[in-house]
């Protein structure tokens, strides 16, 4: 798992651009693991203004459909066109091509509720 | 259930073997091993292997079994031939669907008829209280009528073995020619592996997931060494190991209906299309005189099939069924189907809206999704494939 990454307690991962202005979202490989057979993912509009914590898409399964919640605040400014058709390989790249959208960050704040990589091993074993 | 879940004979086996574990209607199974997907797509192409432990099986012996039987379950019993099976209901007084199960007559090793009744794991608690209550001690002891029973369940393992090389794979353990065995036929048979010692099973030419295959019932004690043969000897036909999550999708491409889905004590059998299953001319059983009316009387509503051509996302068990913008039903299960790579459903809706190629909408979390009534099943072994 990246060590330069941030971590959600709903299990999406955040890269920020060397200018810390852009977030990268994507899901967890532990996440994507739970899941399994996934079929169809739903994302945002580019332009579409996200809360920290407010779902912004849903990632479904053979047996059941997940909520995908924004870590951060801001805008969507890129969304991963390739992903629909790539399911089935997402959980080979989670981290790199596996990620969902962009986000324009509008404000800082949300990134210090946002966990560590140790920080987010630990919650995923203590959910097991 | 709150009580601790039960674990099959298969538990320990399941677990080294990274079955996904889960709590289902008391029992603690395996949902999926790798993936679902690839689970099914194994039955469908070759053969799999799923541990259905968990089901009820309750046993039926002595000179007033078949009688007794007639008089519970909605389907003919007393005509059945030996090593013949039948799909059939149970009813209450208003001809609510209290369990789906199938009745076989076999012989025991002494030449015995008796009777096995499979029940669904989720119902059998309260099946047995219903027999408990229909057949009380005076007539269970009535000289020249006696009824033994059982619940056998946790003395019993079951497995089913699906898919188009199931005969292949189970031939060699069993004393049986599984070919000539029809469909919804059964037998006792011995078990020819050691790790049987010498004890034999019941096997059946049934199933839940629209495949050829069978059911095979075997003691507790050596099911462990049974399943071991068998993922043995199939892994040049490509067996696997089958959890609950394909089974679903299976039984679902085939139409066939889930209790707690498409079956409860609310729906009656006209409504979820198992009419077939009700024999109302011959001996009284509960339910038999309000479902003579409920056949007589037009339907308010009617199970149905779904697809959703053009969409992905799923409907589920709950979803809206919409037409004319207003909701007519409710989905009673929905799956993306493997086979059809497209999302199905089946539901509840007025007659009116049940013809084949209606078009409907389904809300699914809020938003609609144009869906089209499509003939039960949406999968079958000699129907093509879309």
């Amino acid at each position: 798992m990246p060590q330069d990454l941030l971590y959600s307690k709903t299990h999406e991962w955040v890269r920020l651009s060397d200018d810390k202005q852009t977030a990268a979202v994507g899901l967890t490989a532990y996440a994507l693991e739970l899941l399994t057979d996934l079929v169809h993912v739903e994302l945002p509009e580019v332009g579409r203004k996200l809360k920290a914590e407010e779902p912004f898409g849903e990632i479904e399964s053979v047996k059941a459909v997940s909520d995908l919640y924004s870590p951060v605040d801001g805008e969507v400014v890129e969304v991963n066109q390739t992903l629909a058709d790539n399911l089935e390989k997402l959980a080979d790249d989670p981290y790199g091509n596996g990620w969902f959208i962009k986000v324009k960050l509008a404000d800082q704040s949300a990134l210090t509720n946002l966990l560590d990589e140790a920080a987010y091993i630990k919650q995923c074993e203590e959910e097991h | 259930m709150g009580a601790t879940p039960l674990k099959t004979p298969l538990y320990d086996w399941h677990v080294s073997h990274s079955g996904r574990m889960v709590d289902f209607a008391g029992w603690i199974m395996p949902v999926q091993f790798t993936s679902i997907i690839d689970e099914h797509n194994a039955v469908r192409a070759a053969v799999g292997l799923a541990d259905i432990s968990h089901m009820g099986r309750l046993r039926f012996e002595g000179p007033g079994a078949g009688v007794f039987l007639a008089e519970l379950l909605t389907r003919r019993v007393a005509d059945m031939e030996l090593g013949q099976i039948r799909y059939s209901l149970v009813t209450n007084d208003e001809g609510g669907i209290l369990d789906d199960v199938l009745v076989g007559q076999y012989h025991n090793s002494h030449g015995q008829p008796f009777f096995m009744v499979v029940v669904n794991a989720g119902n059998r608690a309260k099946i047995v209280d219903w027999i408990a209550d229909h057949l009380p001690k005076q007539r269970a002891e009535r000289p020249g009528e006696e009824i033994i029973w059982n619940d056998v369940s946790r003395l019993w393992a079951m497995i089913a073995i699906q898919g188009p090389r199931s005969v292949e794979l189970l031939q060699p353990l069993v004393d049986a020619d599984l070919k000539s065995m029809k469909y919804y036929r059964g037998a006792q048979v011995g078990i020819l592996h050691p790790a049987a010692k010498r004890q034999g099973g019941i096997i059946s030419r049934t199933g839940y997931t629209g495949e050829d295959g069978f059911e095979l019932s075997l003691g507790a004690g050596i099911a462990q060494g049974v399943w071991e043969v068998l993922m043995e000897l199939g892994k040049p036909l490509g067996v696997v190991p089958a959890g609950l999550g394909a089974r679903d999708t299976l039984r679902l491409e085939a139409g066939m209906p889930l209790y707690g889905h498409e079956l409860s004590e609310e729906i009656n059998p006209f409504q979820a299309g198992l009419g077939f299953a009700c024999h109302l001319e011959g001996y009284d059983f509960p339910g038999r005189n309000a479902l003579l009316k409920i056949k007589n009387s037009p339907l308010d509503k009617v199970r149905i099939g779904l697809e959703i051509p053009a969409g992905r996302r799923s409907p589920r068990q709950g979803c809206p069924i919409i037409a004319g913008g207003k909701p007519v039903g409710e989905v009673t299960s929905g799956t993306h189907s493997p086979t059809l790579g497209r999302p199905i459903a089946m539901g509840y809706v007025p007659p009116e809206h049940a013809q084949t190629g209606t078009k409907l909408q389904i809300d699914i979390r809020g938003r609609m999704e144009d869906a089209e009534v499509v003939e039960l099943p949406f999968y079958g072994r000699n129907k093509k494939k879309k």
